[in-house]
């Protein structure tokens, strides 16, 4: 068996082009339907463990899938916006305790997640390294973030603006990381916490400067009428929190008003939460209440419907790859005719024969097989950010 | 070493028909085969080597009835006893020198293959000149190297009976000669019986014999 093996080996390394389309064929059919299994039970995990942890998610009326998609996994797409009240009135309801959550921004690809300290006990997360936040201008960066940005407690961390063109936008706010959590395999590892009220700052709706009444700077005075000063653009506008100027930040208007894109609804019993939902049960508020696992579990039942037209694909082309691979062997046998007969009449025998193409398909096998094994090791391993980047976005 | 008698063969949806009523070649003595295209030459050889089984008649060969000889037993007996040399060499281009020569001890259990055999298949292919390419791709060599490739897989073995079939018909004058006289050299050490079919008439009278197909043989060309 070892010659035969021996020989099959020397006859594939030979022939090294038809070897490699036959193992790539067989690795590339193998490896496809094994894939788009764990890349699909891995979102299905990732995306279900997520919304099943999380009882209710407050949020303006549209998309629910939007909402849920963007408070549950930070995703991109920005829903509609909802005010600071309605977090105040879950609050003053005293059913269940408001997590407000403001995902709009990001910080060097990063999502930007403007929450409270309750989020953090919500959630489970544990700070690893460094401390918890405290100060306004301050974040908490998740394990991926750091690891990927090569983050610590003490660096710094620039927010990016929404677009690069808008030239009346607001300056990035230089922020300092305080800590990084510990590994969750959540969306939490790639996000950057900061408290709420530095995400308005981020948004420029918070902000500080120097005092306009004590500059000497007469420039920057556009019109003065006793206690009312009117600067110009030329004010300078903190760029960075620091202790020498955390003093001059302020809000513009009622807190009440600012903006969130999502409550954490937290019911204190299960009777709480039914209250809840029932109130907002109105078409005629602007707010919807959603159960995040029933949204995810819709987008499911889609992604699986999809993915029955996968299989049912894969398994088209399976066959007719299998087909083309007997084909191609077949081919390859009457092509390999002429050796055989020499094979046959130096002293083989057909049994010699078969055994000498049987470990060849073998080999092929085998090395399909490792390579197989090897592209699932690094799907398996990529497989978080992976379904994150293909599914979740 | 080889005894006919009454043999008749022919291939299956052809006309081909081939009759040998008796034919003899002692051992050591040194025969060679003519006759025009498609009257028999190779099918003889072939029938000798018992990789054919005749309709009627027997073929003995070193004492052996072949032709009674079950499939494994005739390739038992093809294997360690008879050295084939085709025309067209019937190398593996995926095997080197060495490994082409090995490839009978690897392919079937009727050959062991041991230190002393390899050892004795350097030497051979050092004696015929190819010591420095026994690593080397077949399909890198000449045409005459590549038959005496041939050759030293064919004596290997050391068989009684060594089969020619047309061994210099694809080679050039000078390396025809070469060949030959390499081929005639090793049988003679072995002290091996050779049968060799040629069309080449210059090379007639190095054998201690000619066979002509036309006159000595009942041949039906087809």
């Amino acid at each position: 068996m070892m010659d035969s093996l021996s020989i099959a080996w020397k006859y594939i390394s030979y022939y090294k082009a038809r070897t490699a389309t036959l193992i790539a064929c067989v690795t590339l059919i193998a490896v496809l339907p094994l894939a788009l299994e764990v890349l699909l039970d891995e979102s299905e995990q990732q995306l279900l463990s997520r919304a099943d942890s999380t009882p209710l998610l407050l949020g303006a009326r549209g998309s629910a899938l939007d909402l849920a998609m963007n408070s549950l996994y930070f995703d991109d797409e920005v829903p509609e916006l909802i005010s600071m009240s309605a977090a105040d009135e879950i609050e003053v309801s005293g059913l269940a305790t408001p997590v407000p959550l403001y995902g709009r921004f990001q910080a060097r690809g990063f999502p930007i997640v403007g929450t409270t300290l309750d989020y953090f006990d919500f959630r489970g997360l544990r700070i690893a390294q460094g401390r918890q936040l405290a100060l306004l201008g301050e974040c908490v960066i998740g394990a991926e973030v750091a690891e990927r940005l090569g983050l610590a407690p003490g660096d710094n961390l620039l927010s990016s603006p929404e677009t690069l063109f808008d030239l009346a936008g607001i300056y990035p706010l230089n922020m300092k990381v305080t800590g990084v959590l510990a590994r969750s395999y959540t969306p939490d590892d790639l996000a950057v916490l900061v408290d709420l009220k530095t995400a308005w700052v981020v948004q420029g709706l918070v902000h500080g400067h120097e005092d306009v009444t004590r500059t000497k700077d007469d420039s920057v005075i556009m019109k003065r009428s006793g206690s009312n000063v009117v600067a110009n653009a030329k004010l300078v506008e903190y760029t960075e929190i620091t202790p020498g100027n955390i003093d001059s930040f302020h809000f513009h208007g009622t807190s009440a008003d600012y903006p969130l894109t999502a409550v954490l609804v937290l019911p204190h019993d299960e009777r709480s939460g039914t209250i809840l939902r029932g109130r907002y049960l109105d078409a005629a508020t602007p707010y919807q209440l959603t159960v995040p696992g029933d949204v995810i579990d819709g987008l499911l039942a889609n992604i699986f419907r999809i993915k029955n037209v996968l299989d049912a694909v894969i398994l088209l082309v399976g066959i007719a790859t299998a087909l083309a691979l007997i084909l191609v062997f077949a081919l390859s046998l009457r092509l390999r005719q002429r050796e055989i007969c020499t094979v046959f009449r130096i002293g083989g025998s057909r049994l010699t024969i078969a055994r000498l193409l049987a470990a060849e398909i073998a080999i092929i096998l085998l090395v399909s097989g490792l390579l197989c094994a090897m592209a699932m090791a690094v799907v398996n391993h990529y497989s978080n950010g992976l379904v994150r980047s293909l599914f979740i976005g | 070493m080889i005894e006919i008698r009454a043999l008749k063969f022919g291939y299956p949806d052809t006309d081909f028909s081939l009759r040998i009523p008796d034919f003899h070649v002692g051992a050591q003595e040194k025969v060679a085969v003519i006759g025009p295209s498609g009257s028999g030459k190779t099918t003889l050889l072939n029938l000798v080597a018992g990789i054919l089984v005749p309709e009627q008649g027997a073929v003995r060969c070193g004492g052996s009835e072949v032709s009674a000889l079950g499939d494994a037993a005739r390739r038992d007996f093809r294997i360690t006893r008879i050295g084939f040399v085709f025309q067209d060499f019937e190398l593996l281009d995926y095997l080197n020198v060495l490994d082409n020569v090995l490839h009978p001890y690897r392919i079937t259990k009727a050959l062991k293959l041991t230190k002393e055999v390899r050892d004795r298949a350097g030497d051979l292919l050092q004696q015929m000149g190819l010591g420095d390419k026994l690593t080397r791709g077949v399909e890198r060599l000449s045409q005459g190297e590549k038959q005496r490739v041939a050759i030293c897989r064919a004596l290997l073995p050391s068989p009684q009976l060594v089969l020619a079939d047309e061994a210099t018909g694809n080679l050039d004058p000078r390396n025809k000669g070469h060949i030959l006289d390499l081929l005639f050299d090793v049988v003679q050490a072995h002290e091996s019986t050779l049968l060799a079919v040629t069309h080449d008439h210059e090379l007639l009278p190095r054998f201690d014999r000619t066979v002509d197909f036309n006159d000595f043989l009942d041949v039906d060309p087809a």
